[in-house]
């Protein structure tokens, strides 16, 4: 019965994602396979992670967890249905003074457990304009503590627009997910250097960038 | 459901051979001249034959299923080619409400009215009460940036996405003497006219194009093809006069009107594209690009039909 329903309401969620955004998955560097990833996008919208989601198969769709913020997802039974049940997400403590685990260790937990993970870099969802904001240094932490992991930059493009932060009716655009191609921290390479590394990938993505 | 009128089904069964035809050719044509998927007109021209097969049994579907299967049709058309519309645009944060309302209101209200046979306000709906409506709502959000570009791109995408597109459902509700009860007669045979035109062009083009019509707008488009894409569009046409309430004569000239407001349709979103910088509307169809792209020529002919046609034949 529970199962039922949490099939129910991802079929529902998908298909709503398909029917705002007509979402297309571009992979540009790396194929859709079953291969073990951390796959890290721009934020700036809830549906990020949706989208996403829909346009991998079935199967990678099983093994792959977002990572988010528990004081967003625990707010309300539906949310935690969703967050939790839905989407498996890894859910993760913003605050430093009070939580309880650290979230590292929360994300390498899954991956030792064959989950792929999809992260937020930068941390919260992005409402200026600038295309991104500096990525916090959680993905540094991540990437060193498992090294053989690949991490794949992900662009999400136009779901700001579908429904920026603050309105809650969304309107149709036709959105798209790019994969860039895999990259690997190197060894003895710095905080500074590998984030700018990471987040020059994923910008190169951006279709605005690329018009430039 | 209706029982289909046997013309319909004379035409589904001859839309149907064609097809059959068209797809043993493009199989023949890839064993022959690109087994490996190397020769690019070939492999084309293969993913168009499969989106026809898609538009023809969603079509046959809608015209069997009457007037609400053709209207409900249309109406996501309709929207999803709003959609791709807007996502080119420079709307911004302060349009949300105006799009929103659009999408949700205005698009399903102007399918209702054509679907209650409202004329009188289904032909001004979008003209005057969207058109005055829209910058409204676009101008409490208080944000003045591009503020005429802005309300001006919607209002352009409703009336080409939503009101144009409309017009092809409306049909149904001419009341043409002798011809009671076959009105879907009229969508198909205005499709079927725009998609030979189509096809005819693409073909005498690539046969013997020279002339680039148009070169800054569409590379593709020559003088040869366009000439004799109309012709023969236009001799099909006059030949299909059978499933028409029209003479051989009228059929032809309704023929040329409909092929020769499809091809400039085709120009002017060509140019919208390139001014947008983008090969395509969107990429629903593989191989037709998005939805635009399929109805370009549909969006610029059906309302010029239809408005000759019932000032021409039709009662109401």
């Amino acid at each position: 019965m529970r199962g039922a329903a949490i099939g129910l309401a991802g079929t529902l969620i998908l298909l709503l994602a398909r029917f705002l955004t007509a979402v297309r998955g571009q992979w540009d560097g790396v194929a859709p396979t079953d291969e073990q990833r951390i796959y890290y996008a721009n934020h700036a919208s809830h549906g990020d992670f949706v989208l996403i989601w829909t346009v991998l198969s079935r199967r990678m769709r099983r093994a792959t967890r977002p990572v988010a913020a528990s004081d967003y997802w625990l707010k309300s039974r539906l949310r935690r249905f969703i967050g939790c049940d839905v989407f498996n997400a890894v859910l993760i403590d913003r605050e430093r003074a009070s939580r309880a685990n650290d979230p590292i260790a929360l994300m390498t937990d899954a991956l030792d457990a064959g989950s792929s993970l999809i992260v937020f870099p930068e941390g919260t969802r992005n409402g200026t304009a600038a295309p991104l904001l500096p990525f916090k240094s959680g993905l540094f932490h991540l990437a060193r503590a498992r090294p053989n992991i690949v991490l794949v930059p992900v662009w999400i493009d136009n779901l700001n627009r579908v429904m920026p932060k603050g309105e809650f009716v969304p309107i149709p655009l036709i959105c798209t997910v790019t994969f860039g191609s895999a990259l690997h921290i190197a060894g003895g390479e710095t905080k500074k250097d590998f984030l700018a590394r990471a987040e020059a990938a994923l910008l190169a993505l951006s279709p605005k960038a690329n018009a430039r | 459901m209706i029982t289909p009128h046997p013309d319909l089904v004379a035409v589904l069964a001859g839309m149907l051979v064609v097809l059959v035809v068209a797809s043993s050719i493009g199989y023949v044509l890839q064993r022959r001249l690109s087994p490996d998927g190397s020769n690019a007109v070939v492999e084309n021209l293969n993913h168009r034959i499969r989106a026809w097969w898609v538009m023809i049994v969603l079509m046959g579907l809608a015209l069997i299923g009457g007037k609400s299967g053709v209207t409900l049709l249309f109406a996501f058309c309709s929207f999803a080619a709003f959609r791709e519309f807007i996502t080119l645009t420079n709307t911004r944060r302060a349009d949300h409400w105006a799009l929103a309302v659009a999408f949700f209101v205005v698009l399903p209200v102007q399918y209702y009215l054509v679907w209650i046979d409202w004329y009188g306000l289904y032909s001004i709906f979008i003209p005057v009460y969207a058109f005055l409506l829209m910058p409204i709502i676009a101008a409490l959000r208080g944000d003045t940036d591009h503020f005429l570009v802005r309300i001006a791109e919607v209002q352009w995408a409703l009336m080409i996405c939503v009101f144009c597109i409309s017009h092809v459902p409306a049909l149904l509700s001419l009341e043409i003497a002798g011809f009671e009860g076959r009105n879907v007669l009229l969508i198909a045979y205005l499709v079927i006219v725009v998609q030979m035109s189509d096809v005819l062009q693409y073909v005498w083009g690539k046969l013997i194009g020279r002339t680039k019509i148009a070169p800054r707008l569409s590379p593709s488009k020559t003088v040869e093809g366009f000439v004799g894409g109309a012709l023969s569009a236009t001799a099909v046409g006059a030949g299909l006069s059978w499933m028409t309430p029209f003479t051989m004569l009228q059929a032809a000239f309704l023929s040329l009107v409909i092929v020769l407001m499809g091809f400039f349709g085709g120009l002017v979103m060509s140019a919208i594209k390139r001014d947008r910088g983008v090969k395509d509307w969107g990429h629903l169809i593989a191989g037709h690009g998005g939805f635009i792209d399929r109805l370009d020529s549909v969006v610029f002919s059906a309302p010029i039909f239809f408005h000759l046609v019932r000032y021409g034949w039709s009662a109401t």
